[in-house]
């Protein structure tokens, strides 16, 4: 079994950023170095249009777990957009240790 | 250059009657000052605590901690499909009724009785004592006497509100005035797909309402939010409300958007322009089956409105936003420089995986511009304890945190007055 639906096999490489929970994005996001999010970016934001046009016609009822862990993948792509497109670092600038931690958020 | 028509006086600070001398921050500052607001306040205002979908079914329920206002309650749907609200309190030996793990923390569930943990007293979903263990060891114990101590709470608009001031006599309706009204209507029931952020800040609770009533400091603090050319001509312009409204203690601003979608996708970054979403939302508006928005929205009835936000004293902000989505934010106070603040992102629920991704750009973004909100707080409180300074001039687009302050300071000036002319109350502290 893969971990994308077939047309994305070519992302398995990137399979551990299917990470179900925007509060876990985020942290892996912040253990991350400039450089891997970067590639990660730079694999996976290419593909982003293929996958929106893919995504439209999934319906979230009733998905299937490789569907499901697409919607991961190109979710952690959004979460790590910030460093790439306008921080330049994994971490929101002059945010030191603040912390601003997702308590509720709908199940994919 | 004023883009945008002011009142006839010149200023919306005057308009609403408001001095413009500069503002002394000492009620953010002042321990004595916050103990005085607890009650002057938190005591006697309406305070929103939810909304009727935490409460799908009858025994749902869920606690709040009101660390200001000294307690704890316990919101719970009757058997009568009532919504009630009680302090969460055993009334045996005043054990914290209904928690889980942690007495501190707040909890939610569904039951069909409330027991209580230490001697097995149990309250029906109306409050109602309907078991005592070993009722015959009490001496004419009555139990209907010993409901749970119930605290008002009202619906509005399917937001659930507690008045923690037996004496209240306002409706909350009445209470959320003219700028309440004007919203009524609005499809809130509609937007069941919750994100919730919840964040321990270091500042004075009004710091924060500060920091978002106004957008002054958008072009600036959130500057590289936007690709490069535009932030500049953003900064060049500064901002402009498209109106301000005051009404009692609440107020509210009308704010451009353009954004969603924007007129030039340059002007976006990249994942944007591909997930069609940002921060004013996602650019597809699901349909919410309003002919007309409520005229409390986008009052100014401007083609360029982006979103409104409407702030309910004391501690409850509605933000809502063009394409067909609203945003809550609460300000817990915890200490005079420590509160709890909680942003709550609410959608229409998104029926494929894509319109689901579109939103989680949305509640993404939003979060990356409340971290840098959150950022200056506690740089700004540390510098304003220091008390090196105690005048700060504020602008006319920053006239609702002088309405806030103004307010607020009212309310403990009253309270004061009125503890002065009624005989001292005993307690057990003095
Ligand atoms: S304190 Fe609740 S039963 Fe004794
Ligand atoms: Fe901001």
């Amino acid at each position: 079994m893969t971990t994308f639906p077939a047309d994305f096999a070519d992302l398995e490489p990137f399979a551990d950023w299917a990470v179900p929970t925007e509060r876990a994005r985020y942290e892996k996001r912040l253990s991350c170095t400039m450089d891997e999010l970067q590639a990660f970016y730079d694999a996976v934001f290419p593909r982003l249009e293929a996958g929106t046009e893919y995504l439209k016609n999934v319906q979230l009822d009733g998905i299937s777990e490789e569907d499901t862990r697409l919607v991961w993948l190109f979710s952690s792509l959004v979460t790590v957009s910030f460093p790439v497109e306008v921080w330049a670092q994994p971490r929101v600038p002059d945010s030191g240790a603040s912390e601003f931690n997702a308590v509720m958020e709908p199940a994919i | 250059m004023a883009h945008f028509q002011k009142p006839a006086e010149g200023s919306w600070t005057e308009h609403f009657g408001l001095d413009t001398e500069p503002v002394n921050y000492e009620d953010s500052t002042s321990p004595a000052h916050y103990e005085l607001e607890r009650d002057a306040i938190f005591g006697r205002t309406w305070l929103n605590v939810g909304r009727v979908e935490q409460l799908p079914r009858k025994g749902s329920y869920f606690t709040r901690e009101l660390d200001a206002a000294r307690t704890s309650v316990v919101v719970v749907r009757g058997t009568d499909d009532e919504v009630r609200a009680f302090h969460n309190m055993c009334r045996h030996r005043g054990n914290k009724l209904v928690w889980n793990d942690f007495p501190r923390e707040e909890t939610a569930g569904i039951c069909r009785q409330f027991t209580c943990k230490y001697h097995g007293w149990r309250y029906d979903l109306e409050g109602q004592l309907t078991f005592v263990q070993q009722e015959g060891e009490f001496f004419d114990l009555d139990k209907s006497e010993f409901g749970l101590a119930s605290v008002q709470c009202e619906v509005w608009e399917g937001f659930i509100f507690v008045n923690l001031d037996p004496s209240n006599t306002t409706p909350v309706r009445d209470y959320l005035g003219e700028i309440g009204k004007s919203i009524e209507g609005y499809p809130f029931h509609l937007m069941t797909q919750v994100h919730r952020y919840r964040a321990e800040v270091g500042s004075n609770w009004k710091l924060f309402i500060d920091a978002f009533a106004e957008f002054y400091h958008a072009p600036v603090l959130h500057a590289k939010q936007a690709v490069d050319e535009e932030s500049r001509k953003l900064q060049g312009f500064g901002y402009e409300a498209l109106a301000y409204d005051v009404d009692g203690p609440h107020s509210m601003v009308s704010s451009w958007g353009g954004m969603s979608p924007p007129k030039d996708e340059s002007m976006v970054k990249p994942i944007e322009r591909v997930l069609r979403s940002g921060l004013f939302g996602v650019w597809d508006a699901p349909d919410i089956g309003l002919d007309e928005l409520p005229p409390g929205v986008n009052p100014a009835r401007h083609k360029s409105w982006g979103t409104d936000s409407f702030v309910f004293f004391p501690n409850f902000m509605v933000l809502i936003w063009k394409p067909n989505w609203y945003l809550t934010y609460h300000y817990w106070p915890t200490s005079y420089n420590t509160h709890i603040f909680e942003g709550t992102l609410y959608f229409v629920p998104p029926k494929t995986a894509y319109e689901r991704l579109q939103q989680e750009l949305a509640v993404v973004t939003f979060k990356e511009y409340a971290l840098q909100d959150g950022n200056t707080l506690e740089a700004t409180q540390s510098m304003l304890e220091s008390g090196a300074v105690n005048r700060f001039p504020l602008n006319d687009q920053e006239v609702l945190l002088r309405q806030l302050h103004t307010t607020a300071g009212r309310y403990v000036r009253e309270y004061e007055e009125q503890q002065s002319t009624t005989p001292v109350r005993i307690s057990a502290a003095s």
